[in-house]
């Protein structure tokens, strides 16, 4: 399994993300500058950290969505290649118009920062599969611009196909529906603001985040 | 040329920004303020001739959010 993390100036959980791909695989990862316009070769894994890439300028993810590598990394999604962003991540990616939506400044105004139970909503997506559907998970979360937002008719079309892969089980951040993590169309990119590479080892007080990594990575226990 | 972008959110798109101001604005003893909403100011120095198109685009792909956001592009 060869896996890549895409590192933007102001990312700061790309290590944590390294740790846990590393951990599951048994392979580091290949660190790729943002600059960088081409992914290794034969990259079957990509990872967006999160971060406050390019200092949240403009939009929390506005300016890296625009980034040489992401030209890249939406060719290897429209591919099939598992795209997995997490917090900035997620914000990339919806930027990119690789998700649907948008992730807004939290409804409380205040940075949340702590482990909230989440409620998985499709057990049956390739990063999910190790789940039970309506189990409840314990996940980090740690962001300022976590408010999920998307217009009533597009919540209602990725909730009729199952596209809601995670939802917070009490208000978070006043996401529209309580969403926490998206995937798009063909299911092969998810976008979630909980951390679950801060979830993999009994030391952080959980493991809920590393069944994730093992579905996804194709190593399920 | 100088060129003025105004982005602004969406109507009926929740502002938490806005309400804090609004909220800020009561406690420093002005009422009658009805409603706040934050917006972007962007100032653009582009080439004379820039045209219409151009600077459309470049609010729609990076200026502003079009998901959540309006935007407006004023001329001199």
């Amino acid at each position: 399994m060869k896996t890549a993390v895409i590192v933007f100036p102001g990312s700061n959980c790309d290590r944590d993300m390294a740790v846990a791909l590393e951990q599951v695989t048994g392979r580091a990862p290949a660190m790729v500058w943002h600059r960088d316009t081409d992914l290794p070769d034969g990259t079957d894994f990509i990872a967006l950290p999160g971060g406050f890439s390019y200092g949240d300028y403009l939009r929390s993810g506005a300016m890296a969505a625009r980034s040489p590598i992401l030209r890249s990394v939406a060719d290897a999604a429209a591919g099939g290649v598992p795209v997995l962003g997490v917090c900035n991540g997620f914000q990339v990616l919806t930027e990119a118009q690789l998700l649907p939506g948008a992730l807004m400044r939290n409804a409380g105004l205040n940075f949340v920062c702590r482990t909230v139970p989440l409620k998985v909503e499709n057990s049956q997506s390739l990063f999910t599969a190790s789940y039970n559907a309506g189990e409840e998970i314990n996940i980090p979360v740690a962001h300022h611009d976590g408010n999920y937002f998307a217009d009533a008719a597009t919540l209602d079309r990725i909730e009729g196909e199952g596209r809601v892969a995670f939802r917070y089980a009490d208000s978070v951040n006043g996401s529209a529906r309580d969403i926490a993590g998206v995937l798009n169309d063909a299911g092969n990119v998810l976008g979630m603001m909980p951390h679950p590479e801060r979830a993999i080892d009994r030391a952080h007080g959980g493991t809920d985040g590393l069944r994730l990594f093992e579905a996804a990575l194709g190593v399920l226990a | 040329m100088k060129v003025n972008v105004y982005v602004t959110l969406k109507p009926g798109v929740l502002d938490p920004q806005g309400k804090a101001i609004h909220h800020a604005l009561e406690g420093l003893g002005f009422g009658g303020v009805a409603d706040v909403r934050a917006g972007r100011f962007i100032e653009l120095d582009v080439a004379d001739g820039t045209s219409d198109a151009d600077l459309d685009a470049m609010c729609a792909k990076l200026l502003a959010n079009t998901v959540i956001e309006n935007y407006r592009i004023e001329r001199p």
